[in-house]
């Protein structure tokens, strides 16, 4: 390996793909004829072999623990009810081979101790090609489901997320050789008690890859100090170049060489032979992802109260929100948004762009700017751009379809991509933390 | 129950070693990769379940990954892993189990079990169970489990394009549990629904020790088997009529097991380990097929805990199950069955289902009524 300046960004001139199976909302069309089963096995295994034969570094599972409700019902218009994150990747694991199996774990409704555990249990069972995507959850009406319950402050997440994640490092770290034995892990704080002695030796790839995706100045700290990746919220180019910079600055700042944490935001793609093709194909996705229903709904999250009378090709409702402020168990994103002040905001918005109800909520729910739109061959220009400058180490794709979602990208793109020499034509390794060329584990 | 016919079942527990620590090994990735090749050779042997021991010993993965790992490597095999029902959170073990049983087709089933150690209390740092309070939070984690099992009826996923409706929410019921005002530890309540549809078994098939099940315990009617040991070989038959008697024949029966068989030259006896508290037969395969069938008389199923995985499943592929079969003691497995069609047991409905046109005002948003689903 060539000696380089530790504190320098260098650009890797490659992407990577990772495919994110979401299970949960608006995004994944269940109206088509073609939309296949959320939970049976054979959808998972046909979107993960998919992505196998496109080389994809990573298959992404989410995590919620508590059904997205609606005006206290639970919510009926999207897709909802997906299996447990490890458990799917631990069936995976035995029909794939190379790909790395990415879980969302909550570091709030778990134990350090257990989850550190079942995640070595995964890493080897896999061959060493497993990660944990961090996660926190403070509110009360996700606790509900658990014995803990609501117990955790809004303002302690990252402190108490950032104990979990060291425990469960020393927990990975505890085993000397490959043959034990293990060193006893105590660990004493203010969130948890832990004394154990772990029970799994390390993996092929040392321990799990951990993916992270905070974005206030706080959480992005916590991924520089103890991410491998993050999954970030900004895939367009000027964007994820800053977010870059910003990144590798914090790095840095945190001990850590300019290029050791990975960034791969979220996208979708939408994609034809022509451009033309692509835009009338990104037409018929936003329609079904955002129907007449689901536009209505989305308002009521924010209303408080039923619009049903509104018409969703017209404009937005002239009465004002019932609440004055949105509630979390209204699903996610909406806390604390004052509802009047928005709701004026955005009939002005509306009106201004001339948008109707539907309109205007797809402009607002859709990714759009985490969708690229073409032809194979100008989106496959554009993605080389962002491996020229090393804005990104790659893009972790939410197919809107289930479980053919993949098969024009892994057909077409990466062809493309590889081409132009900026995607991957085999698999580094057969770990994760190779296929990704972190750093490895000093031991 | 419905009665099962007079052939019984086998089950063999696939610890990724057998207790004198021969077979496959802990830990590496060739031991790893020997699961799916152990799974294989229990499942084309014939016997009807692997089961999944959570073994505190070193280099033992975690039971429940184990067991969706053989998923889909098997079809006809049920998989049972051991997950322990104090120390973690029920929410959690109810949506692993409803995944285990969607990533296998239906083929799987819940050892619960009670961590009564102090090692398994320091771990995450709770007060140490012990006693009668173990059975209690056992049958605290089933009653969450099923609850959720059932929060989505069968036919919650509507997919109605007309009326852009995903999910119908009448089908969808809070589970409101509540620990009883008699709980030992501190008491806990659980809401729901379930984040993950029914599972595909409607409810997975549950088994637990003999002796956290019966008043006072866990109720009879919380398992779907139980497993039943007892110091020999000799006091086995005995001890199954007693906890037949004693639990009026509402779950199945499984007798536990160890084996150790004469092999490759080798007298049985002299590979025997340390004792694990269970009736132990040691001897000739010929010896063990006839015990076997005096057993399966007694009880619907049998447990295996074989002393080498390797070297007994050879043995018992060989000589054992095809005997068993031939005399009529064994049935043949099912082919892409069920697990609760192994324990002989239909598909119920869900608790909270009513006749559709009463559906709407006992759901979900009728928040009263979360408590009272039961038909």
């Amino acid at each position: 390996m060539t000696k380089h300046n530790r504190a320098k960004f260098q650009p890797s001139g490659k992407i990577q793909f990772g495919v994110f199976f979401q299970g949960v909302n608006s995004g994944t069309i269940w109206k088509a004829p073609e939309s296949g089963s959320q939970t049976d096995f054979e959808s998972f295994r046909r979107v993960v072999q998919t992505a196998e034969r496109g080389l994809f570094a990573a298959f992404f599972l989410g995590e919620g623990l508590r059904l997205r409700e609606h005006l206290g019902r639970p919510h009926a218009l999207d897709v909802a009810g997906r299996p447990d994150a490890q458990t799917m990747l631990a069936a995976l694991a035995s029909v794939t081979k190379n790909i790395g199996l990415v879980a969302t774990q909550n570091t709030t409704y778990n134990d350090p101790a257990d989850l550190a555990h079942r995640l070595s249990s995964l890493d080897l069972i896999s061959g060493g090609r497993a990660a944990w995507n961090v996660v926190t959850t403070d509110n009360a009406w996700t606790g509900a489901n658990f014995r803990r319950g609501g117990y955790l402050d809004h303002a302690d997440r990252y402190k108490h997320a950032e104990a979990f994640v060291e425990t469960a490092k020393r927990i990975w770290d505890s085993w000397e050789t490959p043959a034990g034995p293990a060193r006893r892990v105590i660990h004493s704080g203010q969130h948890y008690t832990v004394d154990v002695t772990p029970r799994l030796p390390r993996s092929a790839q040392y321990r799990p890859v951990l993916f992270q995706a905070g974005d206030s100045p706080e959480g992005r700290d916590f991924a520089a100090r103890q991410a491998d990746v993050i999954f970030s919220a900004h895939p367009k180019f000027d964007d994820a170049v800053e977010f870059r910079a910003d990144i590798v600055k914090r790095s840095l700042a945190a001990g850590r060489a300019a290029n050791d944490v990975k960034i791969m935001p979220a996208s979708e793609f939408i994609l034809a032979a022509t451009d033309v093709e692509a835009r009338e194909k990104k037409e018929w996705v936003r329609s079904l992802q955002i129907g007449p229903q689901q536009a209505i709904a989305y308002l009521e999250q924010f209303w408080g109260r039923e619009l049903s009378e509104y018409d969703p090709d017209g404009p937005l409702p002239d009465i004002d929100p019932v609440v004055e402020e949105t509630s979390e168990t209204r699903g996610s994103g909406f806390h604390g948004a004052k509802a009047r002040q928005l709701a004026d905001q955005w009939r002005a918005e509306a009106k201004d762009k001339g948008l109707s109800i539907r309109q205007f909520v797809t402009s607002r729910t859709a990714r759009v700017d985490a969708t690229f739109t073409g032809s194979y061959s100008a989106v496959a220009d554009h993605l080389a751009e962002y491996a020229r400058v090393g804005a990104v180490d790659g893009f972790n794709i939410s197919p809107w379809l289930i479980p053919t979602g993949l098969d024009d990208i892994v057909n077409h793109l990466v062809p493309e991509l590889q081409e132009r020499g900026v995607y991957p034509t085999k698999y580094a390794g057969s770990t994760l933390r190779g296929n990704l060329d972190l750093p490895s584990i000093a031991e | 129950m419905t009665h099962l016919s007079k052939a019984g079942f086998l089950a063999i527990e696939l610890d990724s070693a057998g207790w004198d620590g021969a077979g496959f090994g802990p830990g590496s990735d060739a031991g790893f990769s020997s699961l799916a090749e152990a799974v294989l050779a229990a499942e084309s042997a014939g016997f009807h379940v692997a089961t999944f021991a959570d073994s505190p010993a070193p280099g033992r993965a975690n039971a429940l990954q184990r067991a969706a790992f053989a998923g889909p490597v098997t079809r006809n095999i049920a998989l049972v892993p051991e997950v322990d029902t104090v120390y973690t959170e029920p929410f959690h073990i109810s949506t692993q189990l409803a995944s285990l049983d969607y990533v296998s087709g239906g083929r799987a089933g819940w050892i619960a079990t009670a961590a009564g150690t102090p090692e398994a209390a320091a771990a995450v740092g709770r007060t140490l169970v012990e006693g009668g309070a173990l059975a209690q939070e056992a049958a605290a984690s089933i009653e969450v489990g099923r609850r959720l099992w059932d929060s989505w009826e069968d036919d919650a996923v509507i997919r109605d394009v007309a009326t852009g409706r995903y999910l119908d929410v009448d089908k969808l019921h809070y589970a409101d549990f509540e620990t009883p005002a008699d709980f030992p530890g501190p008491g806990y309540s659980v809401k729901g629904p379930s984040i993950i549809p029914r599972p595909l078994q409607g409810q997975v098939p549950v088994l637990a020790a003999a002796s956290l099940v019966g008043d006072g315990q866990v109720p009879r009617d919380a398992v779907d088997a139980v497993l039943v040991s007892a110091p020999t070989p000799e006091l086995l038959p005995d001890e199954i009529r007693d906890v037949r008697t004693r639990l009026g024949g509402s779950a199945a029966i499984v007798a536990e097991l160890d084996v150790v068989l004469d092999s490759r030259g080798q007298a049985a006896g002299s590979r025997a380990g340390a004792e694990s508290g269970r009736a132990r037969f040691a001897g000739s395969a010929a010896g063990l097929t006839n015990y076997l069938e005096l057993l399966l008389a007694e009880a619907d199923g049998v447990r295996l805990h074989p002393a080498s995985l390797a070297v007994e499943l050879d043995e018992l592929s060989r000589l054992v199950l095809p005997e068993l079969r031939r005399r009529g003691a064994l049935r043949a497995p099912l082919q892409d069955g069920t697990f609760r069609e192994v324990l002989g047991l239909e598909r119920p409905e869900s608790r909270y289902a009513r006749p559709s046109t009463h559906a709407a005002a006992d759901a979900v948003g009728a928040r009263s009524a979360g408590n009272q689903g039961r038909p």
